[in-house]
């Protein structure tokens, strides 16, 4: 058994939602700007011929497909590999943080199934809530408490990263705005971005974190950590800390990638280079 | 219809800027109407308001009052995909720092419009070769903007500007970054590709090389048009203003 499933779960979900809303939102205002036009029709007979910018078709006509900007944006990560870096090391410690407790909690659970007592003791020592009877070793409020911490401290950080980028890149989105890019491409193009560094660090943290936990395990508890395990849940562990780190990275993309769709052209031109 | 048909037109276009607690009045009701095929260069001191109505006609901005129509089309009524499809297709933009996107090769530069446009990419790379050949830079279509130098990073953006067949090309201050025989030549290949492909040239600018290339010249002051002259009587008004050198 993982680490109070049920927890992260609700948080877990809690994160999805909140995403899902913003983007929800964020799409709803594009679809009103859209709809809140009532003199589309006046001005076609106003101007008195018909006009090849108006027209059902016209979202249609203006494209992005998904295999180019899968292409820019992995050029874009290319090209400021060193800021893409730093903000994917950010992803990689928390997720390898989270890997680590979450893993040695595996490690704990799989020793205390044995129920040696001499392994509870040692557990006891170590600071798991070993009460006699239990078959899971819970980590302690205080653990998850710095689990949730450590996530937070993350998501603050890419977003500030994030903001940063998106500032750095203000001409060039003005520029690709200029040339027609659509709000929701620009939004595009950064989610994708932090998508695969979200998935980066995610991988990275996660095999990094599992590593070190399972390095300390055998330290602190002998070879019987390791024959003991159950390394389906490590695997889960490990898993949904890439997992969290993906979804961390595109929560922290979101205001400043926001900030960067809705930006006008002619705002992001004034701005000195 | 035909007859008075304008590409572009404006009309009574003011726009004021809010600088903290000062308004700062850009433009003070501009009216302007531009002929399909025309080359006009609007011409004026630096602050006097001609970047400013450059961003309205590119529908990069919005006029605090007064209407701009691109095609007979009050583009303050267009929603954002209409405003996406206009730059993309129906204005080409060429400005003074280039604004090449750094990351991309000038090949790549040059293929964006088109792929926003739906273009299949085999066909986008032909053409933008077949562009940056015009501009004479076909040997060069591999390099970054930074491999570049000021002279070529124009000749992309214009190759850039001209993608997508635009009716109308906006170019601000297309020369000020650039020295005078580069200017020069520029100047030049803008007027060549207008005249070859019947392409609408608005130019903002201060410099007087524009003013031989151009069919009328826009006089603005004060964020108000000064006068209007055709070339025939711009020769005679350039020999008292332009210092012979």
């Amino acid at each position: 058994m993982a680490p109070d499933w049920s927890t992260w779960e609700t948080w877990l979900a809690e994160v999805g939602t909140v995403s899902r809303v913003a983007t929800l939102w964020y799409s709803s205002h594009l679809t009103q700007r859209r709809i809140a036009n009532p003199v589309r029709e006046e001005i076609q007979t106003v101007s008195g011929q018909p006009s090849p910018i108006k027209g059902p078709d016209i979202a249609r006509q203006v494209v992005l497909p998904f295999r180019k900007s899968l292409e820019i944006s992995v050029k874009s990560l290319r090209v400021r590999f060193f800021r893409s870096l730093i903000t994917t090391m950010t992803l990689v410690l928390a997720v390898a943080f989270v890997g680590f407790v979450w893993v040695s909690t595996d490690l704990a659970d799989g020793l205390l199934r044995t129920g040696d007592s001499g392994v509870l003791q040692i557990l006891e020592r170590v600071g798991y809530d070993v009460r006699p009877g239990t078959t899971a070793a819970g980590s302690s409020a205080k653990d998850r408490w710095i689990v949730a911490l450590s996530l937070l401290v993350c998501v603050v950080g890419i977003v500030n990263a994030q903001l940063m980028a998106v500032t750095e890149r203000f001409r060039e989105i003005g520029t690709i705005k200029c040339l027609g890019a659509l709000d929701s491409f620009v939004l595009r193009l950064f989610l994708l971005e932090a998508g695969m560094q979200g998935l980066a660090g995610g991988i990275m943290g996660a095999v990094l974190g599992g590593l070190v936990a399972l390095v300390n395990g055998l330290l602190r508890y002998g070879f019987s950590a390791w024959t003991e395990v159950s390394w389906g849940a490590v695997g889960r562990s490990l898993g949904l800390a890439a997992l969290v780190g993906c979804l961390l990275s595109l929560v922290g993309v979101l205001y400043p990638a926001i900030v960067a769709a809705r930006m006008q052209p002619v705002e992001a031109m004034r701005v000195e280079e | 219809m035909i007859g008075s048909h304008n590409i572009v037109r404006v009309s009574g276009v003011t726009k004021v800027f809010h600088l903290g607690k000062v308004e700062l009045e850009a433009l003070r009701g501009i009216d302007l109407e531009i002929a399909p095929g025309e080359y006009i260069s609007i011409m004026g001191p630096s602050g006097s308001g001609k970047s400013t109505l450059f961003n309205m006609i590119g529908g990069l901005d919005k006029p605090t009052s007064g209407k701009v129509f691109i095609d007979e089309v009050d583009i303050a009524q267009l929603d954002a995909y209409e405003l996406a499809w206009l730059r993309c297709r129906k204005i080409g933009y060429i400005f003074q720092t280039f604004n090449l996107i750094q990351v991309m090769t000038a090949l790549e530069n040059v293929t964006l419009p088109m792929i926003f446009a739906g273009m299949g990419n085999d066909l986008a790379v032909e053409k933008g070769l077949r562009l940056l050949e015009l501009v004479g830079l076909g040997e060069r279509f591999r390099h970054k903007p930074a491999e570049l130098s000021g002279g070529q990073q124009q000749r992309v953006a214009i190759a850039r500007a001209m993608a997508n067949d635009p009716a109308i090309i906006l170019a601000d201050e297309p020369t000020g970054n650039l020295d005078l025989t580069t200017g020069g030549e520029i100047i030049e290949l803008l007027k060549r590709l207008s005249q070859e492909r019947g392409a609408t040239v608005i130019s903002a600018t201060h410099d007087f090389k524009m003013l031989s290339a151009s069919d009328r010249v826009v006089w603005i002051r004060d964020g108000r048009i000064d006068r209007i002259e055709d070339r025939e009587q711009l020769s005679i008004s350039v020999g008292q203003i332009v210092p012979r050198p």
